[in-house]
């Protein structure tokens, strides 16, 4: 409902005043005349025309500018007919995604915006999910806010072409407020159950609103096969537990599940091969290993390899070569992080000088494996990995 | 709704683009602005001499300073602006986008404040 006040009312305050005035007359008018036949159109209607006598009503605010906005909003007056239904809404809800992740907006923004205005979390709630104060988290929205009506950022949903580049947008949002909740980049906790919520929510949401589009599912499935491994993820201390160490009975199938089913479903839709497919195929094999011994190592070496000539990255190649070190063992392995680290692109993440250190220790070179993990701990900023990159120097 | 567009470059790599190369950008221009008066979106435009033709003016307690070049040393330099009337910022950025330089140098986008008259 929020979302097509907010195309009617061009603005977010003014549509979230509107839905407060609605729900009033609501409670006022329903008591005695009965629930309309519509109710959201009753609803979106009589809020927007109670704003917009408001601000009739406020001759302060009179200009040219505003007339015309009062102009362009009365000839909306057909816009909510008493048959609206699930695809309009769905159709408003789809643009107020497309709104929030607009590249315009910084990427700071999309998430503040998109977890504020579509998943509806309070100011507050999305501040505490960033370890902001909720005056900042504030002062975040309604500079975003602002950007959007003087820049004259559309409240609309993309057509193709544009609509293919944008959605990767879109995807990578709430791949975001994922990864935030999966693995928090500051702070002592390791994972926020909340926010990977939330982005499993908005990827179905995305799902039903953009059905059989093999990147949204791809992402979906990625999102709850990582979910379903959370329960085992951290200790009762707050230690990490490495996929390898999990108590896979911990482990939600029901999660596994629907996850496995999405993969598949991606993978079959012809075209493109979307990396989140991908990355979420590589999830499905570690999950399906009912024992860590059961796992098919070659085939994910393959998988890797495929995501690498997608979407090449330093993280993959990381990735890739653990892969590879349980395949062709830990000297091929260092091999490829010594030459990715050669190339001086990722010298200050911490999980390349674990990998190093983690290979040296497996080949015996424990000077080396201590030095390694140290860069390690020196960049690392969560706590519960800390501990483990102690651990294992300890260990040595 | 109104926008301009800053058209920034550097200017050195610009001097030091051989002629065909540069005859060849100007015929892009030519292109591209014919084609924006056509589609009504063309409100006006100019070519900026460079920043070493430029003046800077500050006025402080009364007094009018006048220094040599821009305001600012920048790496791209202003180099000239599109005003154009677009729907809304999608429409303003994809015209932006085929700007000639956006392919070696940046275009500011930005919305200009109706006019109260």
């Amino acid at each position: 409902m929020l979302a097509t006040l907010i195309r009617l009312l061009g603005d977010f305050d003014l549509a979230e005043e509107a839905r407060q005035e609605a729900f009033t007359a609501a409670i006022e008018q329903w008591a005695w005349s009965g629930v309309p036949k519509n109710p959201r159109a009753w609803l979106i209607s009589t809020g927007r025309n109670k704003v917009i006598d408001r601000i009739r009503r406020e001759a302060v605010f009179r200009s040219k500018i505003l007339d015309r906005e009062i102009a362009s909003a009365e000839a909306d007056a057909a816009a909510v007919p008493d048959d609206a239904d699930d695809d309009t809404f769905g159709d408003d809800r789809l643009r107020l995604i497309f709104t929030c992740c607009h590249p315009a907006l910084s990427s700071e923004a999309h998430i503040a915006l998109t977890l504020r205005e579509v998943c509806g979390l309070t100011t507050q709630a999305v501040a505490r999910a960033f370890l902001v104060s909720e005056d900042t988290m504030a002062q975040r929205l309604v500079r975003a806010k602002k950007k959007i009506r003087d820049a004259g950022i559309p409240y609309e949903t993309p057509e193709p072409p544009l609509f293919n580049q944008r959605i990767h947008g879109v995807l990578a949002v709430v791949y975001g407020v994922f990864t935030e909740g999966y693995a928090a980049t500051t702070g002592g906790q390791m994972v926020d159950a909340e926010l990977c919520g939330e982005a499993i929510r908005l990827g179905r949401l995305l799902d039903e609103l953009l059905p059989n589009n093999p990147a949204v599912l791809g992402l979906l499935a990625l999102m709850l096969l990582h979910d379903a491994r959370r329960p085992a993820r951290v200790s009762q201390e707050g230690d990490v537990i490495l996929l390898e160490d999990q108590d896979r009975s911990l482990w939600d199938r029901t999660r596994i599940a629907e996850g496995l089913e999405l993969v598949e479903q991606a993978l079959s839709i012809s075209g493109q091969v979307s990396p989140y497919a991908i990355q979420a195929a590589i999830a499905a094999l570690h999950v399906q290993a009912l024992k860590k011994k059961d796992t098919d190592w070659p085939q994910i070496v393959g998988l890797y390899e495929v995501l690498l000539r997608l979407q090449p990255s330093p993280v993959i190649e990381l990735n890739h070569a653990v892969a590879v070190s349980m395949v062709d063992g830990a000297a091929r392995a260092l091999d490829l992080v010594d030459s990715l680290a050669a190339r001086g692109e990722v010298s200050e993440y911490h999980l390349l000088h674990a990998a190093r250190g983690h290979f040296l220790q497996q080949l015996g070179r424990n000077d080396e494996a201590r030095e390694a993990y140290g860069s390690a701990l020196t960049l690392a900023t969560l706590e519960p990995e800390r501990r483990l990159l102690r651990a294992r120097i300890a260990s040595l | 709704m109104h926008y301009l567009l800053l058209i920034y470059s550097n200017e050195a790599e610009e001097a030091a683009m051989k002629p065909a190369q540069m005859t060849s950008v100007m015929a892009e221009y030519t292109e591209f602005t014919k084609s924006i008066i056509q589609s009504g979106q063309f409100k006006a435009a100019d070519r900026l001499k460079p920043t070493s033709a430029a003046t800077t003016v500050r006025v402080r307690n009364g007094k009018v300073a006048t220094t040599d070049g821009p305001f600012a040393e920048t790496r791209e330099q202003l180099g000239g602006y599109y005003m154009v009337d677009a729907k809304n910022l999608d429409e303003a950025i994809a015209i932006a986008a085929r700007i000639p330089s956006a392919k070696v140098g940046s275009i500011e986008v930005r919305p200009i404040w109706p006019s109260q008259a």
